[in-house]
C-alpha cells in the first residue's frame, strides 16, 4: 500500500472538517451577536433530528438534492458549468407531468414513460447550450443562465396556455393529476417488512431507490467506463485529451446532454411520489441547491450523497429553533458559510495535498516531482462568452 | 556609430549562473559598446536567455560582475534594470490586445494626475517617440488589430517611454516576415543613431551579419567568440562557432532500415491565420529507420508534429501511414493505425497530472486492450500494464497508484515512452523526447528508441539536441522557415553545414 | 529561394478599419460618423422604427412618456448591475454573484433607509453590496477559488444572510418582518424639468410643452417628445444617481490611471505586473466597486417601494450580466441593453397587450433587416436563420391578438442568446476574465 490513499483520505476529510468548524464558528458568532446561545441552538437541533420521523423527512428532502447534485457534477467532471440544471428540470417536470396525465398506461410502463419524457426534455434543453458552445463558441455559463429564465417563462406560458388542468379551480394553475398508474408507491411497506415501525404520518417516498441507482450509474459511467475516462480527461487536461484521440466537441455535447437528462429526473421524486402534478407549489431552485451540493460533495458520488443529506439535515434541524426562541434562519447561515468555507478549504487543501504527494514520492524515489504550478483544479473558469 | 570616447555601455565579466543540475552560464564575457547594435548568437540552450535575464535583473548571477557605463552595478529586479536604462523586448509580446497602443505604452507610468489621465499628453509622447525612432504606429489603434511587426514596435516604444537607453531584443525576427525584418532593422538603426544601444539575440546569421556592429557567440554557456568587425567573418564561420568544431560521432551500428515506407508526407502545407507556417513538406520514414528533424525551434517543427497527429488542420498535401492516406482521419483513427506520440510538452499534451499513473498509462490507448473491455475500463489490465512499464522502462515511483505530478520529469517521460512503445506502434513521433530530463533517463530513452528501431519502427525524431539527433538518426533533415531545406547524412555532416542550414546562412541545394 | 511568408497585405483583425476609401455599406458610413453623433443616429433610427410600429400596430401607448419613464426606472438597477459586472470583468474577475450582491444591497438599503431615510439607503446599499464583492475577492483572489463557483456560492449565501439578518433586526419592528424591512422614513422624491416638462420654479408651475406634443401623437415628433418626457417628467433622484454612474464609470475606467490599470489586469495581467501594476490589488478594488454598484442597484429597488423586501433582486443581477454581454463590456452598451430589456418590461405593464404586440413587429423588422445584411455579406447560413426567425416573429405578430406576458418576459434572455450566437465574433470580452492569476503566471 502506498501513501497516496492516505493523502486522498486526508484531503477528503480535512477540507470538510475545516469547513464544518468554520461554518459552526460563523453560525455561533451570529447567534452570540443576536443574543442567543449556540449551545442551546445546536442542542435543540441535534435533539430534533434524533428521531425516525426526522430521518425519513431528511431522506425525502435529500433525494431530489442528490439527483440535482449528480446532474451538476456530470458537467463539472469535464469542466462544463451547467448552471442550467434548474431550467432543465423544471421544463422536464412540466412536460413529463403533462404527458403523464394525458396518457393511460399500465403502472410500470406509465412511470417509465414519464421518466423517459423527463430525460428527453432535460437532455434536449441542455443540448441547446451544447450546440451554442460547440458551433458558436458561446460559454455555457452565460447561455445556461439565460436558458434558465427562458425555461421559467416558457413553462409558465405552456402551463397557462396549453397544459392547464381545466377541471381545477381557476386559482391554482397546474397540470392535471397523474392517474394512479403514473405514481410511485411509498416505501413504507417495504420498511415495515424489514421490521422497522414507522411513526404515523411518516411516508418514505418511493423515489429513493431510483436516486440510489442514479448514483451507482454515475459512479460506473464516470469512473469505470472508457467514456467516463475520456470525460474526466477532457475536464482535467483538454489538450492531452485531444492528443489522445478524444473529439472535444462531441465530448461537450455528450456530457451536457447527459447532465440534462439527469437534470430531467430531479423533479421526478416530487412529481411521482408526492405532488402528482406540476403546479405552483412545485419545488423550485433545486438546480441551485444541486450546484451547492455538488460543490460540497466534490462531484463525487458518495460525497454528493453526504452533502445532500447534510443540506437536508440542516434544513430539518432548523425547524427546532423557533420553538426555543432562536431564529431558524440561522440554518441558512450555516448552509451558506459551510458552502463558502468548503470551496475555499478544498482549494487550499488540494494544493497542500499535491505538495505532500510530490514530497512523499520524492522521498521514496529520491527524485523531485515535476509539478510546475500545481496540478490544475477540478474546475476551470470559463471566459464569460 | 560607435562612440570611441565613451565607456562601454555594458560589460559583463565572468558571469556564472547555475540552476539545479545545470550550469546555464559558465563564465560569460560580453562587452557592448555604446551606440552600437550588438548581436548575441548561439544555439538553443547555449545560455543566451539566462544571460539576458541576468542583465535584465530577472535573477542575479552566482558569480561575475556587471558594469554599466563604466560603473559596477547590482541589478536586483527588472525595476532596477529599468532605472539603469535597460529595457527588454520579449519574444512573446507582453501586450494587452484590447487596449490601445498608447494605453499599453504608458501603463504603470501614466502622465497626468490620479484622477485624470493626460490622454493628449500620452498620445503626443507616443507620436514623438515613434517619429524620432521611425517606429511608425498609430497611438489610438487597438493592439489586437495590429500586425506582428507593429506590435513589436509597441514593445520597443514601451521601453523607450520608460527611458531605456539600452534595449535588449530577444529573438526579435523569429516572428517577423522578411519585409517586417527590414523595417525592424531600419528602426534599430534609427535607435542607434539617436544614441541608444541595442542588443539582439538571434539564430539567423544572414540577418545578424546584415545589421550587427559586433557579435558575441555563446556555446554551452560560455563565450566562444567576440567579433568586433562582422565583415571579417562569414556566415559559415559563425555557424561553425555556434555548433562547435566537433559534432558527436554517430555510433556504428547495423542498419535496420528496410524498403517499407512507414510514414510518408507529401506536399504538406499548414496555415495559421492565413499565413503559411509549413509548405511543401515531403518526408519519408521507412520501417526500421529514425529520421531526425533538425532546426532552430519555431521553424515549423511543432506544426509538423501536430499535423501528423491530426490535431491541426492541413491546407495542402497528404499524410500516409503504411501507404494509407490518413489526412482525413481523426486522431483516434491514426492512433488505431499504430501512431505513437511523445509530445514536446508532456504536461500539456502527454499527461493528466492529477490522475494516477495507471490512468495516465491508458491515455491515447484507452479503447484498446489491456485498458478496455468493450465500453468498460479494465482497471486490472491497466494496473498490470503500468506495473510492467514501471519495471521495463525503469520508472522510479513508489507504485502505479501515485498522481503523475509526483514523478520527476525524467520518470514522467519514461512513463510516456513506455506507454507509447508498449502499444505496438508502427510509426513513432518523438518530439524532444529527452528535454528537461536527467542524463540517466536520457540514456534510457535513447536505448528504448534504438531497440524499437531494430524492431522495425518508423520514427520521426524532432529535437534541438544535436547529440540526440546525430546519435540516433539514420538520416537528418533540416527545417527552416516552414520548409525542409536540406537532407543530410549524420555520419558525414559537418558543423558548418548543419549550422548554415539551420540558421538560413545557406540555401538548399535544389533552389 | 522564395520567401515562404508572403508580404502581408493586411495583418489587421476583422474589425480593423481599412481606410475611408471604398466604403459603401451603411455600417461603414456609420463608422465614419463622429463619436458624439453615433448614439443620436441610432436613437433616431430606433425612434422611427418605434413610430412606424406603433402606428401600424395601433398601439399609441408604445411611445408615451409614461412608458419611457417606467422603462427608465426599470433600467436603472439592471444598468447598475451591468456596470458592477463591467468593473469586475474588466479587471479579470467574472462576477456571477451580482444577483446576490443586489440582494445584499436591498437589505443594506432597507436597514439604512429605515433608520436614516432614503438618502442613507443609497449608501447602505452600496456598503452591503461592496461587502459581497469583497467576499468574492477573498475567495477568488486570495484563495484562488474558481470565479464561477464563488459567484454561485455568493448567490446561494446572500438570501440566507439577509433572511437571518431580517429575522434579527426587522421582524416585529414597526411593519417589519423576516421578509421585509420597516418602511423607510420619508421619501426621496424627484423633479420635473422646468419649461420642458412642467417643472416648478419657485413654486410656479411652468408650462409642459413635451406633454402637449406627446399627446398629439404625430409621427416621430410626438414619439421623441414621449422619450424626452420620460426623462424630464418626475425624474426620481435615485434614478438620476443611478444613471450618472454610467458616465462616471466610463470616466473612471477610461480616463484615469486607476481605470487603465484595472483594465490591464483584466486583459493581460502578466504585462501589467511587469510594468509594476499590482494586479491583485486592482482586482480587489474592482470586485468591491462591482459589489457597490450592484448594491446601489439594490438600493434603487428598496427605495422604489420604500422598504427591503425579500427577493427584490428578482433576476436583475443576471439581466445585468446579460446587458454587459449585449453591451460588449462598455458602459453605453450596458445602458442600451438595460434600456432595451426594461422597455420590453415596461410595455408589458401597459394596459392591454397592444404595445407588447407592436414590439414583436419591431423585432420582426429588425430581424429581417439584419438577415438581409447578412445575406448581402454572403453569410447565408446565419442570414437565413435570422430571416426564418424574423418570419416566425412576424407570423406571431399577425396571428396573435393577445400576447402572453411570459413571451415578453423571456425576450431579453432570448435577445442575449441571439447576440451571443450571431455576434460573438464582434464581442470583445476582457481577455483574462475568468482566469485566476498568480505572480509569475504568463
Amino acid at each position: 500500500m502506498t501513501g497516496s490513499w492516505k493523502i486522498r483520505l486526508a484531503t477528503g476529510l480535512a477540507a470538510p472538517a475545516i469547513a464544518l468548524v468554520v461554518a459552526l464558528a460563523v453560525s455561533s458568532l451570529a447567534l452570540l451577536v443576536s443574543g442567543s446561545s449556540p449551545v442551546t441552538a445546536f442542542r435543540a437541533m441535534a435533539t430534533y433530528i434524533d428521531s425516525l420521523d426526522s430521518v425519513i423527512n431528511i431522506v425525502n428532502r435529500a433525494v431530489p438534492y442528490y439527483v440535482a447534485g449528480v446532474a451538476v457534477a456530470i458537467g463539472f467532471k469535464m469542466n462544463l458549468f451547467n448552471i442550467g440544471v434548474d431550467g432543465q428540470y423544471r421544463l422536464a417536470a412540466l412536460l413529463a407531468a403533462a404527458v403523464g396525465a394525458a396518457v393511460d398506461l399500465p403502472p410500470v410502463l406509465h412511470v417509465t414513460l414519464i421518466m423517459v419524457v423527463a430525460m428527453v426534455v432535460g437532455g434536449s434543453y441542455a443540448a441547446i447550450a451544447g450546440v451554442l458552445k460547440v458551433t458558436r463558441g458561446v460559454n455555457e455559463v452565460v447561455s445556461t443562465i439565460m436558458l434558465n429564465f427562458i425555461a421559467t417563462g416558457l413553462s409558465a406560458y405552456l402551463l397557462t396556455t396549453y397544459l392547464q388542468d381545466d377541471a381545477a379551480s381557476g386559482l391554482v394553475s397546474g397540470t392535471p393529476e397523474l392517474p394512479r398508474s403514473g405514481q410511485l408507491p411509498s416505501l413504507n411497506r417495504l420498511v415495515e417488512a424489514i421490521g422497522i415501525d414507522l411513526p404515523r404520518n411518516a411516508v418514505l417516498r418511493g423515489f429513493l431507490p431510483f436516486a440510489i441507482v442514479i448514483g451507482i450509474l454515475f459512479y460506473l459511467v464516470i469512473y469505470r467506463t472508457r467514456f467516463g475516462f475520456e470525460l474526466r480527461t477532457s475536464g482535467l487536461n483538454p489538450a492531452a485529451a485531444t492528443s489522445s484521440g478524444v473529439n472535444p466537441k462531441a465530448m461537450v455535447m455528450k456530457t451536457i446532454i447527459l447532465s440534462g437528462m439527469c437534470a430531467g429526473l430531479i423533479g421526478m421524486g416530487p412529481l411521482l411520489t408526492d405532488l402528482h402534478k406540476y403546479a405552483d407549489q412545485f419545488p423550485f431552485q433545486l438546480g441551485f441547491t444541486g450546484i451547492a451540493v455538488a460543490l460540497l460533495g466534490r462531484n463525487n458520488p458518495a460525497g454528493i450523497a453526504v452533502a445532500a443529506v447534510v443540506w437536508a439535515t440542516i434544513e430539518r434541524a432548523s425547524q427546532a429553533l423557533n420553538p426555543v426562541g432562536i431564529p431558524q434562519e440561522i440554518g441558512r447561515i450555516l448552509q451558506g458559510s459551510l458552502l463558502l468555507s468548503a470551496v475555499i478549504a478544498f482549494e487550499v487543501v488540494r494544493r497542500a495535498a499535491a505538495a505532500a504527494a510530490v514530497k512523499e514520492a520524492a522521498a521514496r524515489t529520491g527524485e523531485a516531482g515535476e509539478a510546475p504550478a500545481g496540478p490544475p483544479a477540478d474546475t476551470m473558469a470559463g471566459a464569460p462568452v | 556609430m560607435a562612440d570611441q570616447g565613451r565607456a562601454p555601455a555594458i560589460v559583463l565579466h565572468g558571469i556564472v549562473k547555475r540552476f539545479p543540475g545545470v550550469i546555464a552560464n559558465d563564465g560569460v564575457e560580453l562587452t557592448v559598446r555604446a551606440g552600437t547594435i550588438h548581436a548575441i548568437i548561439g544555439q538553443n540552450g547555449s545560455g543566451k536567455s539566462t544571460l539576458m535575464k541576468t542583465l535584465y535583473g530577472a535573477h542575479r548571477p552566482d558569480e561575475g560582475t556587471i558594469e554599466l557605463d563604466g560603473q559596477l552595478a547590482e541589478l536586483h529586479s527588472p525595476r532596477d534594470a529599468i532605472a539603469a536604462g535597460i529595457g527588454m523586448v520579449y519574444q512573446h509580446f507582453m501586450l494587452a490586445e484590447n487596449l490601445t497602443v498608447w494605453e499599453n505604452v504608458v501603463l504603470g507610468q501614466e502622465p497626468g494626475g490620479p484622477f485624470k489621465l493626460d490622454i493628449k499628453g500620452a498620445r503626443a509622447r507616443v507620436r514623438e517617440l515613434s517619429a524620432r525612432y521611425g517606429l511608425e504606429v498609430d497611438p489610438d489603434e487597438r493592439v489586437a488589430t495590429l500586425g506582428v511587426g507593429e506590435r513589436q514596435r509597441v514593445e520597443i516604444l514601451k521601453v523607450l517611454y520608460r527611458g531605456a537607453r539600452t534595449i535588449i531584443l530577444d529573438e526579435p525576427t523569429a516572428v517577423l516576415v522578411p519585409q517586417e525584418v527590414d523595417e525592424l532593422f531600419a528602426s534599430l538603426r534609427e535607435l542607434v543613431a539617436g544614441g541608444a544601444t541595442v542588443i539582439f539575440i538571434s539564430h539567423k546569421l544572414d540577418e545578424v551579419l546584415g545589421v550587427a556592429d559586433a557579435i558575441t557567440v555563446l556555446r554551452d554557456g560560455r563565450t566562444v567568440a567576440e567579433i568586433d568587425d562582422p565583415h571579417s567573418v562569414t556566415a559559415r564561420d559563425l555557424a561553425e562557432l555556434m555548433v562547435g568544431s566537433q559534432l558527436p560521432v554517430p555510433e556504428t551500428r547495423e542498419a535496420t532500415v528496410t524498403d517499407v515506407v512507414g510514414l510518408a508526407i507529401e506536399g504538406l502545407g499548414v496555415e495559421e491565420d492565413g499565413r503559411p507556417v509549413l509548405a511543401d513538406i515531403d518526408l519519408v520514414v521507412h520501417r526500421g529507420e529514425i529520421v531526425g528533424v533538425a532546426g532552430v525551434e519555431g521553424n515549423g517543427q511543432q506544426e509538423l508534429v501536430e499535423a501528423i497527429v491530426g490535431i491541426r488542420p492541413i491546407a495542402a498535401g497528404r499524410i500516409m501511414f503504411d501507404g494509407i492516406d490518413v489526412s482525413g482521419e481523426s486522431t483516434r483513427h491514426r492512433r488505431d493505425r499504430g501512431l505513437g506520440y511523445v509530445p514536446e510538452d508532456r504536461h500539456r499534451d502527454g499527461l493528466v497530472l492529477p490522475e494516477l499513473l495507471w490512468s495516465n498509462v491508458m491515455l491515447g490507448h484507452q479503447w484498446r486492450r489491456p485498458f478496455a473491455r468493450g465500453p468498460w475500463v479494465d482497471r486490472r489490465g491497466a494496473r498490470q500494464r503500468s506495473d510492467e512499464i514501471i519495471i521495463d522502462f525503469g520508472v522510479k515511483t513508489p507504485s502505479s497508484e501515485v498522481p503523475a505530478y509526483a514523478l520527476s520529469g525524467g520518470n514522467q517521460q519514461k512513463l510516456i515512452i513506455g506507454r507509447e512503445m508498449t502499444s505496438e506502434p508502427r510509426v513513432l513521433l518523438a518530439s524532444h523526447p529527452t528535454r528537461g530530463i536527467d542524463v540517466g533517463a536520457q540514456g534510457a530513452v535513447w536505448e528504448q528508441m534504438r531497440r524499437a528501431r531494430s524492431a522495425g519502427l518508423a520514427t520521426l525524431l524532432i529535437s534541438a539536441d544535436l547529440d540526440e539527433l546525430i546519435g540516433l538518426s539514420d538520416r537528418l533533415v533540416v527545417m527552416y522557415r516552414g520548409r525542409v531545406v536540406a537532407e543530410l547524412d549524420p555520419a558525414h555532416v559537418t558543423p558548418a553545414d548543419l549550422g548554415s542550414y539551420m540558421t538560413g546562412a545557406r540555401a538548399p541545394e535544389a533552389a | 529561394m522564395t520567401a515562404l511568408h508572403p508580404v502581408p497585405t493586411s495583418a489587421r483583425g476583422p474589425s480593423g478599419p481599412s481606410g475611408p476609401s471604398g466604403r459603401v455599406g451603411l455600417v461603414e458610413r456609420y463608422g465614419d460618423l463622429p463619436r458624439w453623433a453615433r448614439p443620436l443616429v441610432v436613437s433616431l433610427l430606433a425612434m422611427t422604427l418605434l413610430s412606424v410600429a406603433r402606428i401600424v400596430a395601433d398601439a399609441p401607448d408604445m411611445t408615451i412618456s409614461e412608458t419611457f419613464a417606467a422603462a427608465l426606472g426599470a433600467a436603472t438597477p439592471i444598468a447598475l448591475a451591468g456596470l458592477g459586472g463591467l468593473f469586475s470583468e474588466r479587471s479579470g474577475i467574472v462576477n456571477i454573484g451580482l444577483e446576490g450582491m443586489i440582494g445584499l444591497g436591498t437589505w443594506g438599503a432597507g436597514f439604512a433607509g429605515w433608520h436614516w431615510g432614503p438618502w442613507a439607503a443609497l449608501l447602505g446599499g452600496v456598503a452591503f453590496g461592496a461587502l459581497g464583492g469583497l467576499l468574492h475577492g477573498l475567495a477568488t483572489v486570495t484563495f484562488g477559488v474558481d470565479q464561477i463557483v464563488s459567484g454561485v456560492a455568493i448567490n446561494i449565501i446572500a438570501p440566507g444572510v439577509t433572511r437571518f439578518l431580517s429575522s434579527e433586526l426587522f421582524a416585529g419592528r414597526g411593519d417589519g418582518a423576516i421578509t421585509k424591512s420597516p418602511t423607510m422614513s420619508g421619501t426621496m422624491g424627484g423633479f420635473s424639468v422646468p419649461f420642458l416638462a412642467g417643472g416648478e420654479v419657485f413654486g410656479w408651475r411652468s408650462p409642459d410643452p413635451l406633454a402637449w406634443i406627446d399627446d398629439k401623437r404625430w409621427f416621430l415628433v410626438s414619439d421623441i417628445a414621449g422619450l424626452l418626457g420620460g426623462f424630464a417628467h418626475g425624474m426620481r433622484w435615485s434614478t438620476l444617481v443611478g444613471l450618472l454612474m454610467v458616465p462616471l464609470s466610463a470616466y473612471v475606467l477610461w480616463r484615469t490611471p486607476f481605470g487603465l490599470r484595472l483594465r490591464s489586469a483584466g486583459e493581460k495581467p502578466s504585462a501589467a505586473d511587469s510594468l509594476g501594476v499590482r494586479v491583485n490589488r486592482m482586482r480587489y478594488a474592482a470586485v468591491a466597486i462591482s459589489g457597490g454598484l450592484a448594491g446601489l442597484g439594490g438600493a434603487w429597488l428598496a427605495i422604489d417601494v420604500r422598504s427591503y423586501n425579500e427577493g427584490q433582486a428578482a433576476g436583475r443581477g443576471y439581466l445585468g450580466l446579460a446587458s454587459l454581454i449585449f453591451g460588449n463590456w462598455t458602459p453605453s452598451g450596458i445602458l442600451s441593453g438595460a434600456g432595451l430589456f426594461a422597455y420590453s418590461q415596461a410595455l408589458a405593464q401597459r394596459p392591454g397587450t397592444a404595445p407588447v404586440r407592436a414590439l414583436f413587429l419591431v423585432v420582426a423588422i429588425v430581424f429581417v433587416v439584419v438577415a438581409a445584411r447578412s445575406i448581402v455579406a454572403r453569410k447565408a447560413v446565419s442570414g437565413l436563420a435570422l430571416l426564418a426567425a424574423g418570419l416566425v416573429v412576424l407570423a406571431y405578430y399577425v396571428t396573435v391578438d393577445q400576447v402572453n406576458n411570459q413571451i415578453v418576459f423571456i425576450t431579453p434572455y432570448l435577445i442575449t442568446l441571439l447576440v451571443l450566437a450571431f455576434a460573438s465574433q464582434r464581442l470583445r470580452p476582457p481577455a483574462a476574465a475568468g482566469r485566476p492569476w498568480r505572480k509569475g503566471d504568463l
